[in-house]
């Protein structure tokens, strides 16, 4: 009987729901932004329950791709859009504005013990690519240099790679790990390693590095005077507008979006 | 009229249950193959077998395995070395030496460590182990082959050790009394006629062992480095290929080159553990002991 009850309800609010427009937006794109948007995209569609939004994330290429296709309202990417991608666009009808909403800075690390300090940019592509490999070489202790990197497919790694590697590849006997926390662990437990880590993910069980005699620092990162540091950005077609236009302002809020870029270990552009 | 019904009732409800875990078997099977083949349609099977770079997110991306499968072999082997010795002897221990009073004792711890999520193992592994290896080795990096190899023997001796008792306690008490009844000793009865008698049980015990070790991920993602190299040492960092998979999947571009090579590793990591319960149960068969009659 109770359970009769129950499915009239609930039919009930089905058919009271169902009118009400629901909106839907898709969103598409680069792995690394992913999180973000997962985490906002959370707390957006408890504040408004007429939208909903699929995320899915493919790389920064895929999500500009759907974007030009007109297959995802948002694409979200960790770079501008290329030339090409705008000719292209430009053909399909389709008017990309990119809109920054955070910035991804990564951070070298050592032990707390390691006596070196400062890195330049250079020195750490040929630390990764297995140029350098005694910490004698940088002014530290006699010692084999424990290389520890990140899965090939994650945002850090991605970031790492393009910013400070260039073209070089991190050479196959470097360790990997899964996760920003794992490397953190990692680097507290071994004297010799050196890791990268996202800004959010620092504590005091590691040391950060300085690179090319710039500390980081979320203010360091925001004026670009770190090396190790680009803007997150999504993509719409033409400047946001409607429920889009309320995400992107969700994402922008200093005590919304923003507050879940801190949380996902990137840093906030307003605090 | 009625006991009938209810009989062949119950005989399809029985095999429609047995027929569903085959389904989904089947259904596992399939996915994976129509999932991982489709990168061979333009990457060869050798590169991805010989080869040895394994850069997924370039392009085009390499996605040679044999440092992978290399590591997962000697992580295996390393393991098992570690672990039958001390699992099959534990059986024999708790099977024919042990008074009753220990045996009750000591067997539910053994089972207990089978029961340990193999997530915290890899913790321990991570975080207890391989500062340890460090300081006492030497080891530039404690996250290595050796280290994942002493965790997997860990989770391993549970399994040898139980299959090893059962195959053990399976053994006609009437064979040790009749080597004990003619002057052989005890040990001379574990080593020339228990243990002879048990040794199909005892092989399939290790052969379950070493398919536990290779088709395990939490542990050697965290434990083994995760160094796509071939090791030559001990103390090298090694990326088994469960590791790989589970590290990379979430995030490889769905049904990019990337996602259906982390499928093929899937099929390499299949038809292994398929070959080891394949020579178990061949070992299990070959050498039934039938009665007491064959030995």
């Amino acid at each position: 009987m109770s359970f009769g009850k129950i499915l009239a309800a609930v039919a009930a609010v089905c058919c009271l729901a169902a009118p009400a427009k629901a909106q839907d937006i898709t969103i598409n794109g680069s792995t690394t932004v992913l999180p973000v948007m997962q985490k906002a995209g959370e707390s957006f569609m408890a504040a408004h329950p007429d939208m909903h939004l699929t995320i899915s994330g493919g790389g920064s290429g895929n999500g500009i791709k759907a974007l030009l296709e007109k297959q995802c309202d948002v694409a979200m990417s960790s770079r501008h859009v290329k030339d090409k991608e705008m000719a292209a666009a430009r053909k399909n009808g389709v008017d990309p504005v990119t809109t920054a909403i955070a910035v991804d800075a990564i951070v070298p690390v050592v032990h707390p013990d390691n006596p070196v300090n400062d890195l330049s940019t250079a020195q750490l592509a040929d630390i990764y690519a297995g140029k350098i490999t005694n910490w004698k070489e940088l002014g530290g202790k006699d010692g084999k240099i424990v290389v520890i990197s990140r899965d090939t497919s994650s945002g850090t790694f991605e970031c790492w790679q393009e910013l400070v590697m260039g073209k070089t590849r991190v050479f196959p006997a470097a360790l990997m790990q899964a996760s920003n926390g794992a490397v953190v662990q990692a680097v507290s437990k071994n004297p010799q390693a050196i890791g990268y880590i996202g800004l959010g993910y620092l504590d005091k069980s590691v040391k950060d590095l300085m690179v090319n005699d710039v500390k980081a620092t979320p203010e360091t990162a925001l004026s670009k005077q770190w090396p190790i540091a680009r803007e997150l950005y999504i993509v719409t077609n033409g400047a946001p507008a409607g429920g889009v236009k309320q995400l992107v302002d969700h994402l922008l809020a200093p005590d919304k979006g923003q507050k879940d870029v801190l949380a996902v270990g990137y840093v906030p552009l307003k605090q | 009229m009625h006991i009938r019904t209810k009989e062949s009732l119950f005989r399809g409800t029985v095999a429609v249950v047995a027929g569903s875990s085959l389904l989904a078997l089947a259904g596992i099977v399939l996915f994976l193959f129509m999932e991982g083949l489709p990168l061979f349609a333009h990457y060869p099977l050798t590169d991805f077998l010989f080869g040895s770079l394994w850069y997924p997110t370039e392009d085009p991306g390499l996605f040679g395995i044999l440092p992978l499968i290399a590591a997962s072999l000697a992580v295996t082997a390393l393991s098992s070395l570690l672990a039958v010795p001390l699992g099959v002897l534990t059986a024999v221990y708790l099977n024919e030496v042990a008074p009753a009073a220990v045996r009750r004792l000591i067997k539910p711890f053994v089972e207990l460590l089978a029961a340990l999520p193999s997530v915290v193992l890899g913790f321990l592994g991570m975080v207890v182990l391989a500062p340890f290896l460090q300081d006492v080795l030497g080891a530039a990096t404690g996250l290595n082959l050796l280290n994942a190899a002493l965790v997997l023997a860990i989770m391993s001796v549970p399994t040898i050790c139980s299959v090893s008792e059962d195959a053990l306690h399976a053994v006609p008490r009437t064979l040790r009394e009749a080597s004990l009844a003619l002057g052989a000793t005890r040990w001379q009865t574990i080593c020339r006629v228990t243990v002879p008698a048990a040794l199909s049980g005892i092989g399939t015990a290790v052969m379950l062992g070493m398919s536990r070790a290779i088709g395990e991920t939490m542990v050697v993602l965290m434990a083994a480095g995760g160094a796509g190299i071939i090791p030559t040492s001990l103390l090298d960092p090694v990326r088994p290929m469960p590791a790989s998979i589970a590290a990379e999947m979430a995030e490889a571009p769905f049904r990019s080159d990337h996602y259906h090579a982390l499928f093929a590793i899937g099929i390499v990591l299949f038809f292994l553990t398929l070959a080891f319960n394949l020579i178990a149960s061949r070992i299990a068969e070959k050498h039934r002991q039938a009665g007491s009659s064959s030995l």
